[in-house]
């Protein structure tokens, strides 16, 4: 590294990850008197995955009304952004995070290393792939993770498919199956391992069941078939080895999500209690620590977590 | 009029159109798929092999030791990584010490160089995740890895720089012979006329050889299945380990990547189809249960993508030669394992080839031998990467989170050659971590429809039917 670079700054607080997990922690630090916050953020905006969950059901608990995705997000966004002394970095990602919390980060134009006083990771979750569950088959264009053909229909307004098989009866997959119909595509079914879907009842019933889409329990799909492009799948009963086939130039993939904590592990750090890293000073929130349901418990507990933070920097 | 057509845009025809770079001639390359290495060499496992494994006597055996020699000095001119890694064929019971002895006897008749016999102690020290139950193994230091597709793209890329055309989504449909000529006709109606023609079609070579008037080649199609493991595991194998080949292939290996990712397999299948490239459960299962008798640890969680791949199978050995029946037609069929290795000292039997039948082989005054290194954030320091981004900001721009891949290195795929987003993945690595795609897709396509002036809808993961995008919402 050359001297230009080698300016060690550091901060009260760094926290990476702007979702609402790492803006409702920024909030709480800022309130409970942390004066010098940077928040990094590897998109480009601020929102993290609210941007592109458009359909109702976010805030209840938290603004006691029921706003979209993004509203929540803006809501969050707006009381965050004023804090005195928090500086926002947008398209900002951390490639190395060592044990005494220096966070180095790239973005356009810039490399950059900060020490961290204290460090809350809000970094988020990513979806599990079919290749995480071994679906056999062939591997032709038309396998999408559940999310990423929300961002596709609901952020870039293009539609990856219009003959679906989805697999996993999660919240996305159901909200997924509800907003491909809405978008004129036929949801042929969802396929489901376990004995009952893994959503919330209001899910099933205002995504399937509203829109007559069969719910496979007991099933998976066995083979992906298809050269190019998705052409049909093998879907399998568990219980009796039955198979079937379903046409379909589709399958989204909606098994689950894992917690994003590569550079924790990279800095030695194990997670502990709510938000508690066993490393001093550093904290984790949101669905990095674990993954939630709703986004309302996220801000809370992410909450919590500035203000542990706060705490922290005051010993 | 071409002095050479080489059919085929795999490894070996590259490697080909490489060496004949170096001459004053006429030369195109033609490839059915719409990027190169997009047949049999898209599914290679990367590795250099040292020579062992092979009769005395092949032509397997002797152009892959040669080949391994090559690839190493080639590498460096063409600045592709290359880690000589070292190989360890591995037994568990003193029943197998006579085939153990008899690989390495072979090897060295081959003229393989630095094999020894290391023994428990020896293994459980440098492989701290082998199977103690191990008893010894044959340890050939001069195995190493490679990128497959990298190799293939900046072999060709060379070779374009001095001179070859290479023709991209042009499929050889028929082949007439008239006055010493060819004419080559490709789909879509164009015709080439060229002296010579080199067949290395892999696993059409048995069709394109048919069309010249060459009958006897068969070419059957041996899969393989293959799971890659993510990068954290890296550390599980320091060597390429082997079990004692079984009779069809090398058996089923744990492998390391050049890029860190561990892979395990393949499975060895005869399969009718040339087009069947579907993984299946019996796959998985068989490739967990031989390499756990090698590295207990390997957890089936850590499977972060599969594909199977076709091995283009003529008979035993290579197939290499001028067909006197068809004067000029030169065919190169059947390069399976260990044709990777072999690919640049096959390059040199071809030319020789050329040359004994009347093509004359006059050096260029400028051959451009070396290609400058291209960039890979993911390999490099940390420390390296920030004058990268000052003096191209767009380095700093990531757009594969999981295998650290900037915008500007995504820009530079398209520049240099990508259409789709497997030959992105192929080139970049960006799509070929632990989310495979699901955070940086959407990023890929947009900066491709503007990089090659497509809409959305037009982009494909590998050619024409493969399109992501059904309909565009305005």
């Amino acid at each position: 590294m050359t001297a230009r670079d080698s300016r060690l700054v550091t901060r009260d607080l760094v926290v990476v990850g702007g979702g609402p997990a790492g803006l409702a922690a920024a909030l709480a630090a800022g309130k409970a008197g942390v004066k010098d916050i940077l928040l990094l953020e590897r998109d480009q905006y601020l929102g993290g995955i609210l941007n592109q969950c458009i359909h109702p059901g976010f805030g209840l608990h938290r603004y006691k009304e029921d706003l979209t995705g993004p509203e929540f997000a803006d809501r969050l966004i707006r009381e965050t952004i004023d804090l005195p002394g928090l500086e926002i970095s947008l398209k900002s990602f951390v490639v190395k995070l060592t044990g005494g919390r220096i966070v180095t980060y790239l973005k356009p134009g810039l490399m950059a290393e900060v020490k961290a006083r204290a460090l809350i990771m809000a970094t988020g979750c990513r979806e599990r792939t079919r290749e995480m569950i071994h679906i056999a088959g062939t591997r032709p264009a038309g396998i999408y993770p559940a999310g990423l053909a929300q961002k596709l229909i609901n952020i870039e307004g293009l539609l990856p498919g219009r003959e679906v098989v989805i697999i996993g009866s999660g919240d996305i997959g159901l909200i997924m199956a509800r907003r491909f119909t809405l978008e004129g595509a036929k949801v042929k079914a969802v396929i489901e391992i376990q004995k009952g879907s893994r959503g919330l009842v209001r899910n099933v019933v205002q995504c399937l069941e509203d829109f007559g889409i069969p719910l496979y329990l007991r099933h998976r799909v066995a083979l992906i078939h298809g050269r190019d492009r998705v052409e049909k799948v093998t879907v399998e009963n568990l219980d009796s080895g039955a198979r079937f086939e379903l046409s379909c130039d589709t399958v989204l993939v909606s098994v689950g999500l894992i917690q994003e904590n590569e550079l924790l592990e990279m800095a030695g750090a194990a997670l502990q209690g709510l938000n508690l890293t066993s490393l001093p000073g550093v904290f984790v929130c949101g669905n990095a620590y674990k993954v939630y349901d709703l986004v309302d418990t996220v801000a809370r507990d992410s909450e919590q977590a500035g203000q542990m933070a706060a705490e922290y920097l005051r010993k | 009029m071409y002095d050479v057509l080489i059919v085929g845009g795999g490894v070996t025809g590259t490697a080909i159109a490489r060496e004949l770079s170096r001459y004053r001639l006429k030369l195109a390359l033609l490839e059915k798929e719409v990027e190169l290495a997009f047949g049999v060499s898209k599914s290679n496992s990367g590795i250099i092999h040292p020579g062992t494994q092979n009769p005395p006597g092949s032509l397997k055996g002797k152009l892959c030791v040669e080949g391994n020699r090559l690839t190493k000095k080639l590498a460096k001119e063409l600045g592709v990584d290359y880690k000589e890694v070292g190989e360890l064929i591995v037994i568990f019971s003193e029943d197998d010490r006579p085939r153990l002895l008899k690989i390495k006897a072979d090897a060295e008749k081959l003229g393989v160089t630095g094999l020894r016999i290391v023994g428990r102690d020896w293994l459980l020290e440098h492989e701290p995740n082998i199977n103690p139950e191990v008893l010894a193994a044959l340890f050939a230091p001069t195995a190493g890895i490679i990128s497959p597709y990298r190799w293939v793209y900046d072999q060709a890329e060379n070779a374009a720089g001095n001179g070859v055309e290479i023709l991209t989504s042009h499929k050889v449909i028929g082949i007439g012979k008239e006055a010493g000529r060819f004419d080559v006709s490709v789909a879509g109606g164009k015709v080439f006329s060229a002296r010579f023609v080199v067949n290395c079609a892999g696993l059409c070579a048995d069709e394109i050889a048919g069309m010249a008037g060459i009958t006897g080649i068969t070419i059957k199609p041996r899969k393989g299945e293959e799971f890659i493991l993510d990068k954290k595991r890296e550390y599980i194998s320091n060597h390429l380990l082997f079990p004692l080949p079984a009779p069809t292939s090398k058996g089923v290996l744990v492998i390391k990547t050049s890029d860190g990712n561990p892979m395990i397999g393949p499975t060895a299948e005869e399969v009718a189809d040339k087009e069947d490239l579907s993984t299946s459960d019996d796959g998985l299962k068989q490739v967990l249960e031989s390499v756990k008798k090698l590295i207990p640890a390997v957890n089936e969680n850590d499977i972060i993508a599969y594909f199977a791949g076709l091995r283009p199978v003529a008979g035993d050995d290579f197939i290499i030669r001028h067909e006197d029946k068809v004067p000029g037609l030169i065919n190169v069929a059947g390069i399976q394992s260990p044709g990777l290795t072999a690919a640049p000292a096959i390059a040199l039997l071809v030319a020789g080839l050329l040359k004994k039948n009347g093509l004359g082989l006059r050096k260029k005054f400028f051959f451009h031998r070396f290609r400058a290194k291209t960039v890979h954030l993911f390999s490099l320091l940390v420390t390296r990467i920030s004058p990268l981004i000052r003096k191209d900001p767009a380095y700093g721009d990531i757009v594969c989170r999981c295998e650290l891949v900037s915008a500007k290195e995504v820009r530079e795929a398209v520049r240099r050659g990508a259409r789709t987003l497997d030959g992105i993945k192929f080139r970049t690595r960006a799509q070929a971590g632990r989310c495979h795609g699901g955070f940086c897709t959407t990023r890929i396509m947009k900066i491709m429809a503007e990089e090659l002036n497509l809409p959305m809808t037009a982009i494909t993961k590998r050619g024409k039917g493969s399109e992501l995008i059904k309909e565009e919402r305005t």
